[in-house]
């Protein structure tokens, strides 16, 4: 409990206080010397932040806010390296407006209430311009009525069930639509796929997941009919009921959102029933590059993923970006879906706060709608004005060394729907 | 005034009297309001520490499920605050206007009829205190009836919390799965976001502690309590007296149950949300460690090792976020190996002798003795057992 109200507002210097009454005359005499300090003169403290943020003439702090340690520390941490490599790049770059960017990490433990005191601990007590955080639904929601209430700035880069719209959070994965319908039409097109089994953890996410494709499936795109519907608990490693029910059912298509742990084991079984990607199409939403390590890439091999970014994609920017990420964190690294948007997050900001000239959350916000990142790994994605990103979509499909290779990608990106009507 | 001396001392009230001047003169006027409520949290787990010196410690019961009675309190508070959350107006945007948001997601187009009663607050809070008790009634009495105890019980709960986390993660239609219960906005209209309401709510939590810990003592200075205490130290010998063990054991149980229960509706006001991670096995674990951090026998103890173990927790995870799991293993370890009767314990072996050093030159060693620890009651004194029985080790079987 060593902080008490952080004393984040730095006073302004003489100098400073003359300009911002002089109206931003910023006359070359009265700035600050120092090259990297040319450009905050140029955007003097008191004018970015209006709201005591916790900026500086020098830098800014922004907020990591994930697990490290607990059940979810192993999916979050490629997006803890993701957002702190961006940071990084972002501070060899100059920073954002002339101010290096200080990162507060903050440890959720994989438990939502601590989730929710870190990130008031973060907004309150810090003072933070943004955080960068959460992974799962449950922490997300968790932490919600605090950014509302405080009038904070997150940045989320899980792919989710949609369902949400808040003002002062930015979702740079995809909402359940972005990756479903594609997936399924490519599915229906393709794979001649007219039967479907679907099945998945038992929580909200795949639970709106199979929703949104069973309307889809039947009534929606009229591909077909939905054969089973399953759910399994979380951390469930028992599949052999599901797949008898599969042999029976001979689905075209198995459409899967099973997560955590549970995929290792439903991968394997299916494998050891005889059900391979030789025989069996299957397609699913919840195996990207950090999963495969788990399940193998001999268990997965021949089933199909969608996602909006795969490791393996071929493009300048994403070459960069696997380089960059391999020497940061070692050859060994894997980069999956939800770390390439976590990487995202700081991008976005910084593109927001210089088009909004200050880290103020309200002008942030303001500015955010139709920002656009050419340079993104994925390739080019915007913002859209209910703060999700259009992104394309893509099939891979999982080869036995546990790479994946796209073998399809929408034409256009693809708009986000968080609140799509005729499938609820 | 000498009267009033004499009535502390006589009743142990001095620890309880610095306790409240602790969380309700010095917590408020050195901490922000952000940190406040953080403490205000703590305490709502210190219920379940007070519940369990009663349970445990008194007892002698060991309940590894204490989550169970502090969730459904929560949850019942949680259902209250998420109705009126759930007004037609704030919920148009989903299919079935009205209901909470994580029914709509999962398809329910109506109001669960067993959710009716908490429209009403007054329902809601008999629901708080009464739902946890009712269940740790039959679960108590099944079991105790049957003469089932010490670690079988203690297994027992422990799948009780198992058995309930599952179920809520499953039924999430109904009670919002993993997710749990979020988004929590207003009672009666009263915004508990706020700052000055996370002042009021504190001091409310402090006030109902206070009220818990002295309705605690109360029991521990009756008869009650010294009969759970020679039921805890020769079960048989008690029942051989003609006294009906078990019903005293449910007693005990029923009683930490509701104990539990409004510290799980204080930490809903609180923190704003209830979610299953806070009542399963993990939690309920926690909460006996906090009892055995501040020393199982003592009830203000249990009240500083919550405080202590939290305060901890934030601590660590906010200066070391990629130690902090160590330093908090080894605070529990520390705790153990060095003062195995927790901070009461070692008020008892090391400060109280050192006041009554000091004390000793002047008139009186007895008069103006400060916190008197539970255990200097009389019917306990006169026991032959060491002064703090038992430790960790003395579970009755």
């Amino acid at each position: 409990m060593a902080e008490k109200k952080d004393p984040i507002q730095t006073p302004l210097t003489d100098e400073q206080r003359r300009k911002v009454l002089m109206g931003m005359a910023a006359a070359p005499a009265l700035m600050v010397p120092g090259l990297a300090l040319a450009q905050a003169g140029q955007f003097p403290t008191a004018k970015v932040n209006t709201t005591k943020l916790a900026v500086t003439d020098t830098e800014v702090i922004v907020g990591q806010l994930h697990s490290a340690t607990g059940t979810m520390a192993i999916s979050e941490t490629g997006s803890i390296q993701a957002e702190q490599l961006a940071i990084d790049q972002i501070n060899a770059m100059g920073g954002i407006l002339g101010r290096k960017i200080k990162v507060i990490k903050e440890d959720g433990a994989s438990d939502w209430p601590t989730f929710a005191e870190k990130s008031k601990k973060l907004l309150v007590n810090d003072r933070v311009a943004c955080v960068f955080g959460c992974w799962t639904s449950a922490s997300r929601k968790a932490v919600l009525p605090v950014f509302e209430k405080e009038n904070g700035l997150l940045y989320y880069p899980t792919f989710y069930e949609g369902l949400e719209q808040s003002k002062n959070v930015i979702y740079t994965g995809q909402e359940a639509t972005q990756q479903i319908i594609w997936g399924l039409d490519w599915a229906s097109k393709e794979k001649k796929a007219k039967t479907y089994f679907l099945v998945g953890s038992d929580y909200i996410w795949p639970r709106t997941s199979m929703k949104i494709a069973r309307k889809h499936i039947e009534s929606v795109g009229k591909l077909g009919s939905v054969v089973g519907e399953e759910y399994y608990p979380l951390g469930n490693t028992n599949f052999n009921s599901l797949i008898n029910k599969i042999k029976v059912a001979k689905p075209d298509c198995i459409f899967a959102a099973v997560v955590g742990g549970s995929n290792v084991a439903f991968y394997k079984q299916l494998k050891a029933a005889g059900i391979t990607g030789v025989k069996q199409f299957l397609l699913t939403l919840s195996v990207t590059e950090d999963e495969m390590l788990g399940v193998g890439g001999e268990n997965f091999a021949g089933f199909y993923s969608s996602m909006k970014y795969f490791q393996s994609l071929d493009n300048a920017n994403n070459k960069g970006f696997v380089e960059a990420f391999k020497k940061a964190y070692g050859p060994k690294s894997v980069i999956g879906d939800v770390t390439q948007a976590g990487y995202l997050g700081p991008w976005l900001w910084k593109a927001a706060v210089e088009k909004a000239g200050s880290f103020d959350v309200d002008k942030v916000v303001a500015a955010s709608p139709g920002i656009e990142l050419k340079t993104a790994p994925e390739g080019y994605v915007k913002l859209h004005e209910n703060h999700h990103l259009w992104s394309k979509a893509r099939i891979a499909q999982g080869q036995p060394d546990g790479t994946f290779k796209v073998v399809a990608e929408s034409p256009e990106l693809i708009e986000p729907n968080p609140f799509p009507k005729g499938y609820q | 005034m000498d009267a009033f001396k004499n009535w502390v001392a006589r009743s142990g009230m001095g620890s309880v009297l610095i306790l409240a001047l602790v969380i309700m003169v010095v917590f408020p006027l050195t901490m922000d309001i952000f940190r406040l409520n953080l403490v205000g949290k703590y305490l709502s787990y210190a219920f379940v520490a007070v519940g369990l010196v009663m349970l445990w410690g008194y007892g002698g019961i060991l309940s590894l499920g204490q989550g169970v009675f502090f969730g459904l309190g929560g949850y019942m508070m949680a259902m209250f605050l998420k109705l009126e959350a759930s007004d037609p107006i704030t919920t148009k945007i989903q299919s079935t206007p009205g209901i909470p948001d994580f029914m709509d997601w999962n398809q329910l187009t109506a109001l669960p009829l067993w959710w009716e009663p908490f429209r009403h607050l007054p329902l809601a809070l008999i629901a708080v205190v009464a739902v946890p008790m009712i269940l740790a009634f039959i679960i108590s009495f099944a079991m105790f009836k049957r003469r089932v105890g010490g670690v079988y019980f203690a297994i027992i709960t422990q799948a009780v919390a198992l058995i309930l986390t599952v179920l809520i993660v499953g039924q999430q239609g109904y009670t919002g799965g993993v997710n749990g219960i979020t988004d929590l906005r207003t009672m009666l209209g009263w915004d508990i976001r706020d700052d000055s309401a996370k002042y009021i709510l504190y001091f409310a939590n402090c006030v109902l502690l206070l009220a818990v810990i002295l309705l605690c003592r109360w029991i521990q200075m009756s008869k009650l309590g010294t009969l759970l205490l020679a039921m805890r130290d020769k079960e048989d010998r008690v029942r051989f007296s003609g006294y009906d063990v078990a019903m005293f054991k449910v007693f005990v149980f029923v009683l930490a149950a509701g104990i539990s229960a409004v510290g799980g509706a204080m930490f809903t006001l609180q923190v704003g949300f209830m979610s299953p991670s806070l009542v399963g096995i993990v939690p309920s674990i926690e909460m006996v460690i906090l009892a055995a951090v501040g020393g199982r026998m003592s009830l203000v103890g249990a009240v500083y090792g919550a405080l202590l173990v939290n305060a901890g927790k934030t601590y660590f995870s906010e200066a070391a976020p990629d130690l902090w799991l160590f330093l908090m293993a080894a605070l529990f370890i520390g705790v153990v190996l060095v003062f195995p009767n927790g901070l009461a314990g070692l008020y008892e072996s090391h400060v109280k002798p050192w006041l009554a050093r000091r004390k000793a030159p002047k008139a009186s060693t007895q008069a103006v003795e400060p916190p008197a620890a539970p255990l200097s009651s009389p019917s306990h004194k006169s026991a032959p057992s060491a002064p703090l029985p038992g430790g960790v080790q003395g579970q009755s079987a």
